[in-house]
């Protein structure tokens, strides 16, 4: 994976300089990967008992968060930002959950490659406006999450509809070892399959040299409209995805968006990904949205009310910004 | 507020006539008041003889909460920022007061209250003036904080507090003979204030010259981390007072109450001519936005749409005013 978060482009390094330059370009990354394993020694010690049903459950509720991280990557390395991506999540929640419901297994599978499209249709419209119209992407982004949030109401009001049998066993339980959870490998195999060949072709590259200066990218030839709907169609990719792995874990479609948009904007900024654009890969915010699930899970375990977890997500987001901004200005100086 | 037109580039095509277009760019509220005439007309076509004093006034006391926010939205969007927390400092400063009255009697329930929220916007000030944070982040952040310790506090005071005070139903729900809202008579000075501070005085210069250009601003001598900080405060205290409102309007008090306004206080800025890059927009403008926005809320629901249909039309026309803003204004 250590390919998949470099921050530039591939460059030639001298052979034995590589290492090294893995680990500058990674420093963040591999420092999020040590908060990890204290955090997780941190939870064993705590609830000694903590084994794999705990790392079962850390998965499945990491799956959507770390999907709608991806898609926010995703928008943000091109120097945008999707705040629609809760609200998309919710739309293909429930499109998936009521066209599935009843439905025979193998339709299924219609329906799923069919939400996939849906994801890649709203994050074109989310692109298109953002490009044709100039109005900011925060602006656009944020009417869109009305615009697809009361589709998603329209589709289905209350909570509702089904799952298919094969959906939900992809994600949930166990795959070789109690130690191995569906969930985990089918989210790293989804974004390596995604991801990997569009970081490494012509159009991922375009995405970071539009993100670190469009003008720069516009005049050596890159298509930044072209681009910059790229990625919002990415984004939808992603976040559909999120949204069906909600229908199949929790075996409903579910109309209101979660916390999702938020907490994906915090896993990109704790992953290293700079909201400047440019700059970050997908494997940081995945790791930031395990850090973040599992501090609520130590945090339940210390018999802390959940809610003083929503006050530590929101500390630890404002506080690494600060701190990461600080680095920034005085490198500047 | 200084774009000066670059007449090599001049290529009309949103509007044949130029004059509409200057009308637009330099007086966006003329559009806007006939827009929401235009409202006024569609609500009584749809509903005959729904249009008299008693509903003005009614949609007046809905648009009073709102337009307190989107005046947050309009001063921090005039530096370039944003304030995401008003919903969650709104929500959190009537729950206070509501839990703490009972206890407190109500003038020190209101002090705690706004203290709080100002403390938000200290917070908020200092992310977004010192560190340089994205206002958009740091206001997303401190509304994380701001909702999981009152939900905190909620848990802390089960079934202690009291509900809302009479004064706030009184001041946030009722009708002067029928027609004006109480709410107005705390609105009007409050709105003269927000006016006179963005026309008439140093800071309110500051606001438009930071978000117009920061860096001239800056090398002009402009403190713009004092300045900002001191914009959050104002706006998280305006949101406190606007919590209050809402508290009073709905007769409930409750973690949650504001959350839905988040929205529609930036869709009424945006509307009302705002732009989000900074450095232009008037808080005349909102007043209207946030009035259209209303009107429209209350045609739907007489016409018996979902709140989903709603929530589409508000998110279309956000997208379609500031298209319509930013093509008018760079070409």
């Amino acid at each position: 994976m250590s390919t998949a978060v470099d921050t530039t482009p591939q460059t030639k390094a001298p052979r034995n300089g590589a290492i090294s330059t893995t680990l500058r370009r990674n420093w963040w990354t591999i420092g999020l990967l040590g908060v990890l394993a204290v955090l997780l020694v941190v939870t064993k010690i705590i609830q000694p008992s903590y084994g794999p049903a705990g790392i079962q459950g850390l998965a499945i509720s990491v799956l959507p968060l770390a999907l709608a991280a991806v898609a926010q990557t995703c928008a943000v390395i091109a120097r945008g930002i999707d705040l629609s991506v809760g609200s998309i999540m919710a739309l293909a929640s429930v499109v998936s959950a009521t066209l599935m419901d009843e439905r025979s297994e193998g339709f299924a599978v219609v329906v799923v490659l069919g939400v996939l499209l849906l994801g890649l249709v709203l994050g074109a419209v989310n692109g298109a406006l953002v490009v044709f119209t100039r109005v900011p992407d925060i602006v656009v982004t944020l009417a869109m999450l009305f615009v697809w949030a009361g589709c998603a109401l329209l589709v289905l009001n209350t909570p509702g509809g089904g799952s298919a049998e094969w959906l939900g066993n992809v994600t949930r339980g166990p795959l070789v070892t109690d130690w191995i959870p569906k969930a985990a490998v089918l989210l790293i195999v989804v974004v390596a399959v995604i991801w990997i060949p569009i970081r490494r072709s012509r159009a991922g590259l375009s995405l970071y040299a539009v993100g670190s200066d469009p003008l720069a990218a516009f005049r050596s030839g890159v298509s930044v409209t072209r681009t910059k709907i790229f990625s919002y169609m990415l984004a939808g990719l992603f976040s559909a995805l999120a949204g069906l792995s909600l229908t199949a874990t929790t075996g409903i479609g579910t109309p209101v968006p979660g916390p999702y948009t938020l907490m994906s904007v915090a896993a990109v900024v704790l992953g290293g990904v700079s909201l400047a654009g440019g700059r970050g890969g997908v494997f940081g915010p995945v790791v930031a949205v395990v850090i973040l699930s599992l501090l609520r899970t130590d945090m339940t375990f210390l018999n802390l009310d959940t809610n003083l977890a929503t006050v530590a997500q929101g500390l630890i987001l404002v506080g690494v910004v600060m701190i990461g901004s600080l680095i920034q200005l005085r490198r500047e100086r | 507020m200084s774009i000066t037109e670059t007449p090599t580039r001049q290529r009309p095509r949103w509007t044949t006539a130029s004059g509409l277009r200057a009308l637009f760019r330099e007086r966006p509220i003329i559009p806007l008041l006939g827009l929401l005439a235009l409202l006024v007309g569609l609500s009584e076509l749809i509903r005959p003889g729904i249009v008299s004093p008693n509903w003005a006034g009614v949609m007046l006391r809905a648009a009073v909460p709102l337009a307190i926010l989107a005046g947050c939205q309009t001063m921090t969007m005039l530096t370039a920022g944003i304030d995401l927390s008003v919903g969650a400092v709104a929500s959190m400063s009537g729950f206070l007061v509501a839990t703490l009255v009972g206890d407190t009697g109500l003038v020190l329930a209101i002090l705690i209250a706004l203290t709080v929220s100002a403390l938000v916007g200290v917070v908020n000030g200092i992310g977004a003036g010192v560190f340089r944070v994205h206002p958009l982040i740091m206001t997303l952040g401190m509304s994380l904080v701001v909702l999981g310790l009152a939900n905190v506090w909620q848990l802390m005071r089960v079934q202690t507090g009291s509900g809302v005070p009479t004064e706030f139903r009184q001041l946030g729900a009722n009708l002067l003979f029928g027609v004006v809202p109480v709410s107005l008579l705390l609105f009007i000075p409050l709105a003269l204030l927000i006016v006179f501070i963005l026309n008439r005085t140093g800071f309110g210069r500051l606001l438009y010259a930071i978000g117009d250009n920061p860096v001239a601003s800056r090398l002009s001598g402009a403190k713009s981390w004092q300045v900002l900080t001191l914009l959050y405060v104002i706006s998280a205290i305006l949101a406190g007072i606007a919590g209050f409102l809402y508290s009073g309007l709905t007769n409930v008090a409750s973690v949650t109450l504001a959350d839905t306004a988040l929205l529609p206080s930036v869709a009424a800025a945006v509307i009302g001519g705002t732009s989000i890059l900074g450095g232009r927009g008037s808080y005349s403008g909102t007043m209207v936005g946030a009035l259209i926005l209303t009107v429209i809320s209350s045609i739907l629901s007489s016409l018996g749409y979902p709140e989903a249909v709603r929530q589409i039309l508000f998110g279309s026309m956000i997208v379609f005013v500031a298209a319509a803003y930013t093509r008018i204004t760079t070409d």
